[in-house]
């Protein structure tokens, strides 16, 4: 993060060999200009591009195409997990004797309280309800971050010198080389044409 | 935005002056952002805070205090795993009291932030945006002084891991049908989903920071935890769902959490402790103590670091109005607990409360009522509810009733129970005041800390939450998007996101 990327080459750079590319990368200075830029690059036919804003902009999911997460399912098996294993660690730990391995051999203690049967539902629930919600929010993070594809510290746009107001005040467009509809040259004039206030590539 | 009718300038004393925009004007909504009509300057005001070479004198000044009273809990704490659990000034029958006592009230104060930052957010309530990354740390810190009673107050310390279910060559397990292991369960979820939830709000904000920093160590630092981000759509998309989640996982375990402190209490069989109505009644009592903290907190924070802009006064008189609210609740469950004991006929049960009134803790007993149901009635007046010395006035008055709402509960139930020859009364020793001190001082220690290095408002959605960054807001519209106009490039061009 320390060293910078020159920005954008200058046009007489057309004839010597190029450096590989991440892509291109389109400045807008609003949310909206930026939707509507976004919808033409949907139009257009893109697969492999992004929007970056400092914050989620309203209908921009909507205007890129963004299909819903499949998050919410991970997580309600997860927190299905969670239940499950809270009731099979207190009935094993507190109401059977059987022996099972768990890295070590483990045994289970028939516990006698009161005189209250061994599986005594309600007295478990408060701690399935626990483990319910424990496995599915750490599942929720780790599984947004994973879907995410974080931790990427060494991303091309992180050494961007331009990009670095994608978390403070503007707004990206970024289309990657690697899309078949990928033309360097075309694809800029492409951004520029939405309204872009600044256009350039972004190095590999 | 001065230009907002019901909008004015309050206040005398110079750096004192409140903007005041808590008068609703029918038709058009209450602006959270006072003066920034540009996101950038939004990002600027937050970050200086961390990016300012050293802090304000009161900033250092509090440091000192707490880090002191730090050390006095570690003299605290270390005498007591030393000597015994005898340095406190326990006897039977009170094996309980500062310890439980404090333990309550921090797990207490910790819910005003989930409260703020997942029901709040279920609600849609926007201005939560303004105070929801500090309530989240201070619950975090709070759960952090919380978990400290109950590890120490078990005598043998080296032993705590006995709470967990972990395999051991005596084959001994944790008894799960006990209260006190459910609380484990409780407040260690507790804890972690509070620090997820509040890094995962934290990380759009690292990122802010990141882009922003200067030297090497902070590039490091925020460039390590903020994973990477880069505000991509897709990411957002995935971010914003997890966050939804998370607020609806939170949101139930918040209510559980102290439901669980309560049933240490309530599946007791003693008078006093064994009444259902703990669960709702600790619960309106946590958010009630746990606002009151978020305005200790907040007041002299804002006017620290200059977020007047951004934790407005209407914020502040949203927080007092649910005081006022929680404040009332809990005076209703203090009747109740009467009428039940009387209703019910049952003899210990109502010689625990006319004791609890009238006996030997009478004192705790009405300053727990003074403090919480009563001067919490002020509030009804808008004067003071945005009255600034007043608020936090009152505040710390909640804060202080609170802690002997738990003192009354457990110490005035243990210390005369069924038998009258068992009877005792506690009397707190040097120890038990530096422990409680004490964690107060790790308490400011680990927020001053916080709101020194880390961005006390969460950026990102308090962006969000400005009329501009709507697509759709009409001053994009006017200004022609994509047409060389851009609004927010231009400086000179007022915005009044408001306008008819």
């Amino acid at each position: 993060m320390t060293t910078f990327a020159p920005s954008s080459p200058p046009a007489s750079a057309q004839s010597a060999p190029r450096p590989k590319i991440h892509g291109v990368l389109a400045e807008f200075h609003d949310p909206a200009s930026l939707l509507h830029a976004a919808e033409k690059v949907r139009e257009a036919g893109y697969r492999w591009w992004d929007c970056h804003t400092p914050f989620p902009v309203h209908g921009l999911d909507k205007a890129m195409g963004i299909q819903r997460t499949i998050l919410p399912l991970l997580v309600f098996g997860a927190g299905l997990t969670g239940t499950t294993v809270g009731f099979i660690l207190q009935a094993f730990t507190n109401a059977t004797s059987i022996s099972v391995w768990a890295l070590v051999w483990v045994t289970g203690y028939p516990f006698l309280i009161s005189g209250k049967p061994l599986i005594s539902l309600p007295a478990f629930i408060p701690v399935m309800f626990e483990l319910t919600i424990l496995l599915a929010a750490t599942s929720c993070v780790g599984l947004m971050l994973l879907l995410n594809g974080l931790p990427w510290l060494s991303h091309p746009l992180l050494a961007n010198k331009r990009f670095l107001r994608a978390t403070d005040d503007r707004f990206f467009i970024v289309i990657q080389s690697r899309d078949p509809r990928f033309f360097r040259s075309r694809t800029e004039d492409f951004l520029k044409g939405l309204g872009a206030k600044a256009v350039e590539a972004v190095e590999a | 935005m001065s230009a907002i009718p019901g909008n004015s300038r309050t206040g005398r004393l110079p750096g004192f002056e409140e903007t005041d925009n808590t008068v609703d004007v029918p038709g058009q909504r209450a602006s959270l952002v006072l003066h920034m009509d540009k996101f950038h300057q939004v990002t600027r005001q937050v970050c200086q805070v961390a990016e300012s070479k050293r802090p304000p004198f009161a900033w250092y000044a509090a440091f000192v205090v707490s880090l002191s009273l730090v050390g006095l809990l570690g003299v605290c704490v270390n005498y007591l795993i030393f000597t015994g659990v005898g340095v406190w000034g326990l006897n039977n029958p009170v094996m309980w009291a500062f310890d439980i006592t404090n333990f309550v009230f921090w797990v207490g104060i910790g819910h005003a932030g989930t409260l703020i930052s997942a029901i709040l957010f279920l609600f849609r309530q926007k201005w939560r945006t303004g105070i929801n990354r500090f309530a989240e740390a201070m619950t975090i810190f709070a759960v952090i002084c919380a978990g400290l009673f109950p590890g120490i107050h078990v005598g043998r310390v080296w032993l705590a891991y006995w709470l967990f279910p972990i395999p051991n060559q005596m084959e001994m397990w944790p008894q799960f049908r006990s209260p006190l292991l459910w609380d484990v369960f409780a407040v260690s979820t507790y804890f972690t989903v509070s620090l997820l939830f509040w890094y995962v709000g934290l990380i759009p904000d690292l990122a802010t920071l990141r882009d922003r920093a200067k030297g090497t160590i902070q590039q490091f630092a925020y460039g390590l935890f903020s994973l990477g981000w880069r505000g991509s759509n897709r990411h957002w998309h995935r971010y914003e769902r997890a966050y939804l989640l998370l607020a609806a996982l939170s949101t139930p375990l918040v209510l559980s959490v102290h439901s669980v402190v309560s049933f240490d209490f309530a599946v007791s069989q003693l008078p006093g402790w064994h009444t259902t109505i703990f669960p709702p009644y600790f619960v309106a009592g946590a958010i009630f103590s746990g606002f009151a903290m978020v305005v200790t907190l907040a007041v002299p924070a804002r006017q620290m670091f200059g977020l007047k802009d951004m934790i407005t006064l209407r914020h502040l008189d949203n927080m007092n109005k649910i005081i006022l609210v929680t404040g009332c609740m809990v005076g209703y469950a203090y009747s109740m607990e009467f009428f039940i004991a009387w209703y019910s006929g049952a003899l210990y049960e109502k010689f625990a409360f006319l004791n609890r009134a009238f006996g030997q803790y009478w004192w705790a007993y009405w300053i727990m009522v003074s403090c919480n149901v009563i001067t919490p009635q002020l509030f009804w007046f808008k004067r003071i509810r945005t009255s600034i010395p007043l608020m936090f006035a009152l505040s710390l008055v909640v804060n202080i009733g609170m802690w002997f709402e738990r003192f009354v509960i457990i110490v005035s139930s243990l210390a005369n129970d069924f038998l009258p020859t068992s009877w005792d009364f506690f009397t707190p020793t040097w120890v038990d005041m530096g422990t409680m001190m004490g964690a107060f001082g790790l308490f400011g220690t680990l927020f001053l800390l916080f709101c020194r290095y880390l961005p006390m408002i969460a950026v990102a959605e308090v962006k969000a939450t400005m009329p501009q960054a709507d697509p759709h807001w009409e001053g994009w519209q006017h200004h022609g998007a994509g047409h060389g106009h851009a609004a927010l490039a231009s400086p000179e061009t007022p915005h009044t996101p408001d306008a008819p």
